[in-house]
Formats: C-alpha cells, structure tokens, sequence
C-alpha cells in the first residue's frame, strides 16, 4: 500500500466518519456566529417518520455516530424520542446544544448512556465575553447545564467552543471551566459561514492571535479536541494531533433539517448542495452517487499554494472559509499562516462574496443586526467531527 | 527491527485475544474503520490484513496464529504486533480466557 491515509481519505469513503445533522433550524439564541442562520423552525423539517429512515440509512451504512445540531436541537418535541431510536439502531448521538433543556433529570438519564456524548457550547470563559456572542444570559445557562452533568455522574462530556478575537486569551480559563465539571474542552475554528459571514471580519483571531492558538494548541496536544479544525495553521510548526485535510464530501457532510445533504456544516449554499435525504435512494445513494461530491474526491491541484512549501501540512486549508470571503477555492485559505490569505482578502472583492443561504434568522433578527452591538442570543454549533485522536498505525501503514 | 519482551506492556501476542463487544468494524477501500461505542474512538485499520487478523482473533488460540492465518509473515511480524498492541491499549481488543 502507498497512498497515505490522507490521501485514501480525500478519494471519499464507503459511508461519512463525521456527519452533521442539523435537526431544526429553531433556536432559542441567536448567535452571531451562527453557521446556519439559525432562529425560525422551517415548516418543511423532516417529521420523526423521516428522522427514524434516515436513521435506518445510516445504521445500514454503519454510520457509527452522528453529531446532531440545529438551531437548538432539544427544542424539538421528538428529540429524546430519535435519541432513543439512533442509539437503539447502532448510531451513537452526539449533539450539540446551548444547555436550555439539560435539567438534573435529563443529565441523569444522559449520564447512565454509553451511546450518547453531550458538547456544551460555551463562546468566553465569562459571561461578559459569551453573551456578546450568545446573547445574554446564555453563559449562564451554559454552566446551569454543565453543573446538572457533572452532578449526574457524566464524565467527559465536552465544553465546546468557537475561537474568536475575545476569548483566546482566554484558553487557560476555558480549559479550566472544562477540568471543573469534569468535561474536555474542545476547540473549533471560526467560520465565516451562515451569520458568520458577517461578523467574522470583526471576530475572527488576529494573525498574531493564531500564532498564540498554535502554541497553546501544541503544548496541551491530545488533552483538548479541535475536530481538526485548525490544519490550517500547521505551516508555524508542523500538523497538529488529528486528519490534516478539508474533509468535505469525503468523511464529513451535513443534512440539514428539511434533509438537504450540504459537503460540510460551514458550506449551507447551493453550490455545495448534493442532494435531499428526500429523492429516491435517500442519504446513502447521495453520499455515494453525487456529482459534487464525486468531484470534491478527485485529486485536488493545489492552485496557487502548489508552489507554497507547506502545501502538504495545510492543504490550502478550508474549502468554506475561501468561498464565503470571496476568494478562489484553489488559492490560500484567508488565515493561512504563511500570510497568503491576508493578501488575498485585500484583493478579493468582499462585496462580491457569495451570500451564505437560507435564511432563518428571527426577523429583525441577528443578520440584521450582524457586526451591531445588540445582544444576540446564540445558536448552537454545527460542529465539525470530534471523534477523538487517531490510533495510528504507522507500522501496518508503512509497509511496503 | 526486534521483538523484545516487554516492549508492548499490556500485549502478549502468545495469548488469545478477541474485538471488544462494543467495537463496530466497517470495512473500507483502504482497510476498516473501528469504532467503540464506550470509549468513543475511532482507529483506522490501514490495509485489509490487519482486518483480516482482527477478525481470526476470535477463532484462534493466540494472536500469533491468527497472524500467521492472515498470511502474515516472520518480517511482518513485528509491525503487526505493535498494532495489535495499540488497538489492546485503546481497548479494542480484549484478552479473552
């Protein structure tokens, strides 16, 4: 065997190692970050009939788990019940929320199952720098979650945590409030994806705020998750613990809560839209089928990076973070740490980037008020994977 | 490249071992994916020997044999135990009486 495992992944799998799925657009927050413009319920969402063969789908492409996310995932009425029915079909849950429905119960009854992961979103060590983001009160309810968890017995459920301007520095806090609750802080980058389109020119961390996230990421190494979300930044000092490469369409997609099949959470756009869960063959005959995602697994050229010595490390980095700031899918990623992206961005035409879509954000709502002042209440993350660090096989790998 | 005793503490290739009850494989192209259910991790399986192996442990009385079932020869040998000896520390793979 020669190819690496990098590069059989990037010609796709037989079923997603990481999918989303976004179970409703509703929320109680309204995030300013929020990568699929969350708020209103769609009245097209897929009913629990739908939910449960989507769920029989990926049970027979022996999906292991599912990162479930909204909107507000446990705002609907059927949440507990598709839980139930995914860990009772083989399909371990792990979902994403704000903590509004994680009393001292329902922590109990997630602490006693070895099927069902929680990620508690938090964006600031205090409330102060959370709420900017979340909207306010949102910490607070955050850590009201967290205590139930922790009080109920489960360990290692996770603190998650989208990097922005205003909290990194703030890691060692966050990774404190972590230890405290026995949860694992877990890292994403931020999108400038749905809502985040808007506000990621103002949020998003300094280049000297990335070199400060690199090193903090590689001195705590495999203690903290990241969903490998920061191979972009492997050109300061090497590939941190995890896959090094854009994973959209080949071991990561999205369905989103009326079934469309999207390459990737932070991609919710027509041009990166395979299909429905709805057309005949449902999920399994898009992921395997797609003419998207048949070319997002070919042999990528490497555009303008090809020349750029750290290629391999990086990949040229993240496929939606080009797109929604306007720039060319095979040139530098908008962070890239050699500093290709920030000359990028001064030529691309900001104005001309495509508009993240569709829309449900309360009206007068978040969008509107995107880059304002107001207090907008959160959304949860659509997260990337979080599957824990790979056991390699360098020597079965390597062989010759 | 040795096989020095010791040099994979928790792994004895001279005893029978078996896949943990809540590991799920899915085969791939390239090998398998693992994943187990309790401790939530995902290991790769990186060619379809070592597959191959995972799935005679079961039926044989050492991992030795069931190396050697998969085809897997003396030179070989070393790399696939340092596997083995990875998947028994992740919890993969169980020793079984």
């Amino acid at each position: 065997m020669t190819a690496s495992l990098v590069e059989q992944f990037e010609r796709g799998l037989a079923a997603p190692i990481c999918l989303t799925w976004e179970l409703t657009y509703a929320c109680n927050l309204a995030c300013v970050h929020c990568l699929s413009s969350s708020g209103r319920r769609d009245p097209r969402e897929l009913t629990t009939a739908e939910c449960r063969e989507v769920i029989d789908t990926l049970q027979r492409m022996q999906v292991f788990y599912v990162n479930i996310g909204g909107g507000e995932p446990t705002v609907r009425p059927d949440f507990w019940e598709l839980v139930d029915y995914a860990t009772g079909h083989q399909v371990g849950v792990k979902f994403s929320t704000n903590g509004i429905r994680i009393d001292a119960a329902v922590a109990r009854r997630l602490a006693g199952s070895d099927y069902v992961d929680v990620q508690i979103s938090v964006d600031g060590a205090t409330a102060e720098v959370n709420d900017a983001v979340r909207g306010t009160g949102s910490y607070a309810t955050a850590v009201r979650a967290m205590r139930h968890l922790s009080e109920a017995g489960f360990r290692g459920f996770k603190l998650s945590v989208v990097v922005t301007r205003h909290n990194v520095s703030q890691l060692d806090e966050l990774k404190a409030l972590a230890d405290r609750f026995g949860a694992q802080l877990r890292l994403t980058r931020l999108r400038p994806a749905g809502r985040g389109a808007d506000t990621w020119p103002e949020l998003h961390p300094t280049a000297a705020q990335q070199r400060q996230l690199y090193d903090w990421l590689a001195a705590h190494g495999e203690q903290v998750l990241t969903g490998d979300s920061f191979f972009h930044l492997a050109p300061y000092g090497g590939a941190l613990p995890g896959l090094n490469m854009c994973g959209a369409g080949r071991v990561v997609c999205l369905i989103d809560p009326v079934g469309d099949v999207y390459a990737c959470p932070f991609a919710i756009h027509d041009e990166f839209l395979a299909g429905s869960v709805r057309q005949p063959g449902g999920f399994a005959a898009v992921w395997r089928d797609a003419e998207l995602f048949a070319r997002l697994r070919e042999p990528q050229t490497g555009g303008a990076c090809r020349s750029c010595g750290f290629y391999d490390s990086c990949r040229g980095g993240c496929m939606a973070a080009k797109f929604f700031t306007g720039l060319p899918l095979d040139g530098p990623d908008p962070e890239c740490a050699a500093g290709h992206g920030a000359e990028a961005l001064r030529a691309a035409d900001r104005a001309a980037a495509p508009r993240p879509a569709p829309d449900h954000s309360r009206r007068g709502g978040a969008r509107a008020r995107a880059g304002g002042r107001g207090p907008v209440p959160v959304t949860i993350g659509r997260r990337p994977c979080n599957e824990d660090p790979l056991a390699d096989f360098a020597g079965a790998a390597s062989r010759p | 490249m040795s096989t020095d005793v010791g040099a994979h503490p928790g792994f004895d290739l001279d005893r029978a071992w078996g896949l943990d009850d809540r590991v799920a494989v899915r085969p791939e192209p390239f090998g398998a994916l693992l994943y187990h259910f309790g401790t939530r991790r995902l290991s790769f399986l990186k060619n379809t020997t070592v597959l191959a192996v995972l799935r005679g442990l079961a039926e044989h009385p050492t991992a030795r044999s069931a190396c050697a079932a998969a085809g897997v020869g003396a030179d070989a040998l070393p790399a696939y135990e340092r596997a083995l000896a990875t998947l028994a520390a992740s919890q993969m793979i169980r020793e079984r009486p």
